[in-house]
């Protein structure tokens, strides 16, 4: 309930500046078509990459932007942790009588970020029906599960980059190859990078598991029907991001001020 | 002249401070150039015949990109122009002995080659002493290093002219969010910042060809990697000078004519 209160006010405060919304919305929205644009490029004279079609490829980009957007839009207060920390914000959170993971997630959403969901969902209304999927409650529910699982998933990678400041009191620009990186690499199944970088993003960052393993369900190359419930798997990677946040807040000593 | 380097070394000096953002930069950089070339690899295995450049080309054309980056990117700005002009602070610049284009010119041209000498020296280190496919090489000729370096300066002239062009319309519009991410987005896609410009289509190939994005990093990247030669490469040198007087020349002209409307208010 206190968090719908944040939401409202945090839609309303950002609606106060309605050009620069506009303006920061089309930004993502043309920062994402350009990304588009260099798919279709590269498909207009390749027509396909390791076997996988245009439209089958869209599914992965539109997939991985969908969840990166929503992401960003609520997880934005793990992106904007640093600032927090080294502002002593954080150290208000602390006293507070809630959990700080709500808080934190509650100090800030981008609702600009609308640009780049708006941009994905358009890419989902043109690729599901060419995409040749055969449609059915299993293909759909793998589907949202991508979505929601891929969701969560930045939602954690974020969370590990503010538990870094913990110890570096700056964000790390490195963690942006998981964040920026999988939006922007996770525009082609992952399997076309090779099998050594397949093998990180199954084991170490697991991160194939709510794009190319489902995804392999989708167009029916996986029968099985345990696959649909493939992308609950990159959900394990919530244990050691937590743990890891947990470490931090344990070492965190103010930066005064 | 002799103000214009001092200013030129104070940048370029207080930017060499950042050691340690420099290092996880380049990290970054590092994976995101060899991502890069292994998409670039899965779609050259589908088809090599497709292929618009040697493989070779486009592997030392995206690590010279990365490697150089900083001197191309479009949607970096000098944040403190942008507040000087909107807090009015611009009044006190203005009262100084200095051209305050050349100013702005100087500032960023050393910001960005001192980032650029930071980040280029490991990256090269690696890249060079990767295994065969993914390597990069040095340029065939030493006539072609001589070209590259000197339209890697143009390229950089160009880039800048660019940038001063929207530091100028905030004199009009106050925030410039919107030009930026527009101009950002679209010309970096046209200069050839996601796709090389020999990947795209007819019609679009011809077309961003003639736009001054494609005197930015495409001509620089494409004579390195050896992509342009001979009556090409001048050519494509020609059409960078030209647009570097274009865009130095039109800014100086608009920035004059935006002083004129600067109205300073005492206090």
């Amino acid at each position: 309930m206190v968090y719908w209160h944040y939401f409202c006010i945090h839609l309303k405060s950002q609606l106060q500046y309605k050009v620069s919304f506009i303006f920061t919305a089309l930004g993502q929205f043309l920062g994402s078509l350009t990304a588009f644009l260099g798919i279709w490029f590269m498909f207009t004279r390749f027509h396909q990459v390791n076997g996988f079609r245009f439209e089958e490829v869209l599914l992965c980009f539109a997939t991985v932007l969908l969840s990166y957007s929503m992401a960003e839009c609520f997880g934005r207060g793990f992106d904007l942790f640093p600032q927090m920390i080294s502002n002593g914000e954080f150290d208000r959170a602390l006293v507070r009588p809630r959990s700080l993971i709500f808080q934190v997630l509650a100090s800030k959403m981008e609702f600009s970020r609308i640009g780049r969901l708006l941009q994905a969902v358009l890419v989902f209304f043109y690729v599901i029906p060419r995409s040749g999927v055969n449609w059915h409650l299993g293909t759909i529910v793998t589907l949202c599960l991508m979505i929601i699982c891929g969701s969560i998933f930045f939602s954690l990678l974020f969370l590990v980059y503010a538990a870094i400041s913990f110890f570096t009191i700056q964000g790390l620009e490195f963690m942006n190859i998981f964040t920026d990186g999988a939006r922007e690499f996770g525009r082609y199944p992952f399997s076309i990078y090779g099998k050594q970088v397949l093998r990180i993003l199954t084991y170490v960052v697991p991160m194939a598991w709510f794009q190319y393993y489902p995804f392999l369900y989708l167009i029916g190359q996986r029968t099985n029907p345990l696959w649909i419930a493939s992308p609950l798997v990159c959900l394990v990677f919530a244990v050691p991001a937590i743990w890891f946040w947990r470490v931090g807040l344990k070492n965190y000593v103010s930066t005064g001020s | 002249m002799i103000k214009y380097r001092a200013l030129f070394r104070i940048r370029f000096i207080h930017t060499l401070q950042y050691r340690s953002a420099a290092i996880a930069g380049m990290v970054t950089q590092f994976v995101w150039g060899m991502m890069e070339i292994l998409a670039f690899h899965a779609f050259y295995q589908t088809d090599p015949t497709a292929f618009p450049m040697r493989f070779q080309q486009t592997v030392s054309y995206v690590w010279m990109q990365q490697a150089f980056l900083s001197l191309f990117m479009l949607w970096f700005f000098e944040n403190e122009i942008f507040e000087s002009i909107t807090s009015g602070s611009i009044a006190y610049e203005l009262a100084r002995p200095m051209d305050i284009y050349h100013r702005w010119f100087c500032q960023s041209i050393a910001n960005r080659s001192a980032k650029a000498v930071l980040r280029c020296l490991p990256i090269f280190a690696i890249a060079f002493l990767l295994p065969a496919p993914y390597r990069l090489v040095l340029p065939p000729t030493i006539t072609t290093l001589f070209l590259f370096i000197l339209s890697l300066l143009l390229s950089l002239g160009v880039v800048v002219s660019v940038s001063q062009l929207i530091y100028i319309s905030t004199f009009y519009t106050l925030s410039s969010i919107g030009v930026r991410v527009v101009v950002g987005a679209i010309g970096e896609f046209l200069a050839g910042g996601i796709v090389p410009l020999p990947f795209f289509p007819q019609p679009f190939r011809q077309i961003a060809e003639v736009l001054p994005f494609a005197a930015m990093q495409n001509v620089p990247l494409r004579i390195y990697s050896g992509d342009l030669q001979g009556l090409d490469a001048i050519r494509s040198l020609l059409l960078q000078i030209f647009w570097l007087i274009v865009l130095f020349a039109f800014g100086k002209w608009w920035l004059k004519k935006a002083l004129k409307r600067v109205v300073v208010q005492g206090g």
